[in-house]
């Protein structure tokens, strides 16, 4: 009784309810110039959606035939031979070998560059010195820009024959295990030489990530476990690295989706094979960006069409990283 | 009572928790066994060369400070002791690439290039040739061309992006920055692609500029737009309230009074994107190709650009090709790095990074 | 019974008024104690000499001579900006913490200059205790894991962690609350019982000094009164020193209380005593300003 009484008598008093005021709603009015000024820009900024609708529309209607003519198994072959000239032999394209060499190669990257880009984030949030901190920055963001075809000749002429030795070692003594055995004692252009060139290309990414996620880690509570007599370490490890985890995450499949990507540097260090092959250090690979660089110049009209077919299956393989990839990165950031 | 006298007595700032002479002391103690071990490591191991020396000396400091939490019992832990190790050892791995591609792209670059490599062109030169004769001013110029229109046609429709997103903050605005995220997602080779399939099967029916330079512009756009969008974050909505409050309408408010305060910011925001495109290959290769004279005819012919010239150079593969490969890649660095360090003078602070 | 009646009694009779008969509602509470103003000039417990702080070029503490004696209450008051959190983090070795940071001065603990080289920082700081201004509880750890990190963190070895949490949990006033649910995150706490969580945590390294800074400036009445309980009943048994900026809190919960004031520069003690003498009976003519409420 008391509880209601008390609960209506503001409406009673006031008399909200009966009198029955509405709420106004209140309108921005815009003028003429206004509202053409703002179909502009939404005209113009809806330009990114005419892209990515045109690309898929055109690659699906180029490659269209492909799909039809070899239907599924255009992804589970690794076939992949244009016609005979004295038509002895037809067309056959699958891109499987090329799908999982695209993800060997960029498995290999991640792994590598992951634990580096931690490491580099840290460093350069809490334990580089502080005046050194910008300098150390700004070289990582220029590291950035250096273009891939530049990473590929450097790639190919130094890190390789450094690699070929390491391929070795790590063949000799865990070549029992498939993952490292080789078929032939070539070492050169292998999945693994390329991984690494990727890891190097991608680690700008991942940390630039990785570091903005660190940086936003609570000051009190890292201040809370330093109060508790806990090492920088410690701090680290019960504060910033379980608070990072997400967006950690988010930065490697964005590194990820580089990686998928990445042409010209994995075309001059690795070699392209129509095979599966799950042998990182042996001398076969390929990935979907390198097959359309590489077979693109000599493409008949059909191939050119499969081409085309492949460009659309890598375009949605990293469309559907990059979404899974920025949606995490935006989950984890702190709204500021 | 002389209130004065107590103060003057100078006081110096000390840092009590700075290296102290004893954990100075620790350090020369530790480094010296370090690099004891070190030595017999790389003696007695398979370990050779500068990275041999690199790798035995951070495995021997991690294994001394291993040692010297369980010995002295200083309360820290193995893991304490070796963090801190493994991440600076981190930082100093990666930077090992990095020092040894700037190092090699300066030291072999540099033989090649002579006065004429940036006035002439490989028009009469194979590439086989000796690095006297021919250059890269072809390709300067067709990079400069076709990255020039590339920006033209990406750099406003970024900022637009940015404005809808921030200005506006229409019902789509979430929707829009998906969009050019998904973008910047978009792998170069199938921006190649993609404009060879429209513009090039479809319009011209043959390979030209004007085609790369579309494929060069989609790559260029979301990171124009990502980076302007942070820097119109940073326009206080003061600024634009003031604006309102003297009845100017939004048209007036953005062009006349949001858009001149961010001005550097938008020119910071248009050169990051022209440096993540100037060193773009593949696109290029699937759509402006290459081509051996300077030429400025945008739609009937190939044009050379700097990335494709090392491509081409790298694929001829002999020693003087070579050659040109490494300097042409010196001359591409210096533009890319040249545009990113402007960017960061000119940005400074409004760019939104701390 | 539910909290909030509780809290609402209890305040009432706490009512603070900034007149002369404030010393009435503090001698009472300071007497138990008593005896320990004769402890004061020994070189037990806490003791600041001719403290100063710098961040970078700018000095933000000028001089501060202070002793706090063994299981008393100090506060620390003034208007913000006057260098009472930074004074607070230069007694268990925190300022260090900010880049660029410089002191001067000497602190001693139990005799002993805790910036002297040969001491171990994050020994100082399992044995002086902080709990800072947002309660803040690891939230990647549940209830009873926040509670005994401490120990884990600083690598000490605990007997009986069963005990060791129900002691905790206990001596800061949270057990019965959530002696059920020690298995659920810390975050799930109200804002009151998280900070009582943190008090809980700094405990379970059994400091002997407690130092809080402005504890309950995030917290609403009824949580403010019961971390109050908690801190005087700790008193008991450790040195309290507590950063506020609430005149009240000060006069209900400590035995001496520090007045600092920047006047534009550097934070300096203006005056220390008894807090009965502070608020009744101020030597210094900024303090009776400002204990009445006149600025700040």
């Amino acid at each position: 009784m008391l509880d209601s009484w008390t609960s209506d008598a503001p409406a009673k008093l006031f008399g909200v309810s009966d009198i029955g005021v509405t709420p106004r709603q209140l309108k921005v009015s815009r003028g003429t110039s206004d509202k053409v000024f703002r179909g502009f820009i939404l005209a113009g900024a809806l330009f990114s959606l005419i892209v990515l609708a045109l690309i898929s529309g055109f690659l699906m209607y180029r490659g269209f035939g492909i799909f039809k003519d070899f239907g599924f198994s255009f992804f589970t072959s690794s076939k992949w031979e244009a016609a005979a000239d004295d038509g002895s032999a037809p067309a056959h394209f699958g891109v499987a070998a090329m799908l999982v060499g695209s993800f060997v190669v960029s498995v290999i990257a991640v792994a590598i560059a992951v634990p580096f880009a931690m490491a580099v984030s840290l460093f350069l949030e809490y334990y580089a010195p502080y005046s050194l901190r910008y300098v150390l920055t700004t070289i990582l963001d220029l590291v950035a820009s250096i273009p891939s075809v530049i990473w590929g000749i450097w790639g190919y002429t130094i890190l390789m024959p450094h690699a070929v030795g390491w391929s070795k070692t790590l063949n000799h003594w865990l070549g029992w295990f498939p993952l490292f055995d080789v078929p032939a004692p070539i070492f050169e252009r292998s999945p693994f030489i390329a991984g690494m060139l990727l890891a190097m290309m991608i680690l700008p990414i991942v940390t630039s990530v990785a570091r903005e996620v660190y940086s936003q880690a609570p000051r009190d509570q890292i201040d809370a476990a330093y109060g508790l007599g806990s090492s920088k370490w410690g701090a680290m490890r019960t504060v910033v690295l379980p608070f990072g985890k997400s967006g950690l995450i988010g930065g490697t499949m964005l590194g990820l989706g580089r990686a998928l990507g990445e042409t010209v540097a994995v075309y001059l260090v690795l070699n392209l094979v129509f095979k599966v092959n799950f042998h990182i250090l042996a001398s076969v690979g390929g990935n979907v960006a390198s097959l359309i660089a590489s077979r693109f110049g000599e493409a008949s009209p059909y191939e050119l069409k499969a081409l085309m077919a492949a460009g659309l299956v890598l375009f949605f393989m990293t469309l559907i990283v990059n979404f899974i990839a920025t949606t995490i990165v935006n989950r984890s950031k702190v709204p500021s | 009572m002389n209130a004065i006298a107590t103060e003057v007595t100078p006081v110096t700032p000390r840092k009590p928790w700075k290296n102290t002479r004893a954990t100075l002391k620790t350090a020369t103690i530790n480094g010296f066994f370090s690099a004891v071990l070190a030595t017999a490591l790389y003696t007695f191991t398979g370990l050779d060369g500068i990275l041999g020396w690199y790798v035995s000396f951070i495995i021997s400091v991690m294994v001394v400070m291993a040692i010297v939490s369980k010995v002295t019992g200083n309360g820290k832990s193995i893991a304490d002791q070796v963090a801190p190790v493994v991440i600076s050892a981190g930082f100093a791995t990666v930077m090992i690439p990095w020092i040894s591609l700037i190092g090699t792209v300066v030291q072999r670059g540099v033989k090649g290039i002579y006065t004429g490599f940036f006035t002439h062109d490989m028009l009469v030169n194979s590439m086989d040739e000796p690095l006297n004769v021919g250059g890269i001013s072809h390709a300067i110029i067709g990079t400069l061309i076709i990255v020039g229109i590339a920006t033209i046609i990406a750099a406003p429709l970024g900022i637009i992006a940015a404005l809808y997103i921030v200005e506006i903050n229409g019902k789509a605005a979430r929707f829009v920055r998906f969009l050019t995220q998904a973008m910047s997602g978009v792998p170069s080779i199938v921006a190649g692609l993609f404009i060879y399939s429209t513009v090039i099967i479809t319009v011209t029916h043959k390979n030209n500029a004007f085609a790369g330079s579309l494929a060069l512009a989609i790559l260029m756009l979301p990171t124009v737009a990502r980076t302007s969008e942070e820097v119109l974050k940073v326009v206080p909505r003061e600024i634009r309230d003031a604006s309102y409050a003297l009845g100017a309408t939004q048209v007036r408010t953005t062009l006349r009074v949001v858009l001149p305060t961010v001005r550097s910011g938008l020119i910071t925001a248009t050169i990051l994107g022209v440096a993540r495109v100037a060193g773009e290959t593949a696109p290029l290769l699937l759509t402006s190709q290459y081509f051996v004279r300077f030429t400025t005819n945008m739609f009937n012919s190939t044009m050379a650009s700097l990335p494709t010239y090392v491509f081409g150079a790298l694929r001829t593969g002999t020693e003087n090709s070579l050659a040109r490969a490494w300097s042409a890649s010196l001359v591409l660095i210096a533009i890319v790095v040249f545009l990113s360090v402007i960017a960061r003078l000119l940005g400074g602070r409004s760019t939104g990074r701390k | 019974m539910s909290d909030s009646i509780s809290t609402d009694s209890t305040t009432e009779s706490f009512v603070p008024s900034i007149t002369p008969n404030v010393a009435s509602v503090t001698t009472e509470h300071t007497s138990r104690n008593a005896e320990n103003l004769e402890v004061n000039g020994t070189t037990t417990g806490l003791e600041a000499r001719g403290v100063h702080a710098w961040f970078d070029k700018h000095h933000a503490l000028e001089d501060v001579s202070i002793h706090f004696p063994q299981n008393t209450v100090t506060g620390l008051i003034g208007p913000s900006g006057c260098g009472k959190s930074t004074f607070l983090r230069l007694l268990n070795r925190m300022h260090e913490f900010i880049p660029k940071s410089a002191m001067a001065g000497e602190v001693l603990f139990n005799g002993e200059d805790m910036y002297a080289s040969h001491v171990n920082a994050t020994d100082i700081r399992t044995r002086i205790g902080m709990v800072f201004q947002k309660p803040n509880p690891f939230p990647a750890m549940t209830i009873g894991e926040n509670v005994l990190a401490g120990p884990k963190l600083a690598k000490k070895k605990v007997e009986n962690p069963d005990d060791l949490l129900e002691e905790c949990l206990t001596r800061a006033g949270l057990w019965k609350e959530v002696k059920d649910r020690l298995k659920a995150q810390g975050s799930s706490l109200s804002g009151g019982q998280q900070q009582r969580l943190c008090i809980a945590r700094a405990l379970a390294l059994k400091p002997e000094v407690l130092l809080l800074d402005e504890p309950c400036s995030a917290l609403d009445p009824g949580s403010t009164l019961r971390v109050e309980e908690t801190i005087v009943q700790l008193s008991q048994s450790m040195t309290i020193v507590i950063v506020t900026h609430n005149m009240q809190q000060a006069s209900r919960v400590s035995d001496y209380c520090a007045f600092f004031l920047s006047d534009g520069g550097p934070g300096r003690l203006i005056e220390a005593d008894l807090t009965t003498n502070m608020f009744s009976n101020p030597k210094d003519e900024r303090t009776a300003n400002y204990v009445q409420g006149r600025f700040g």
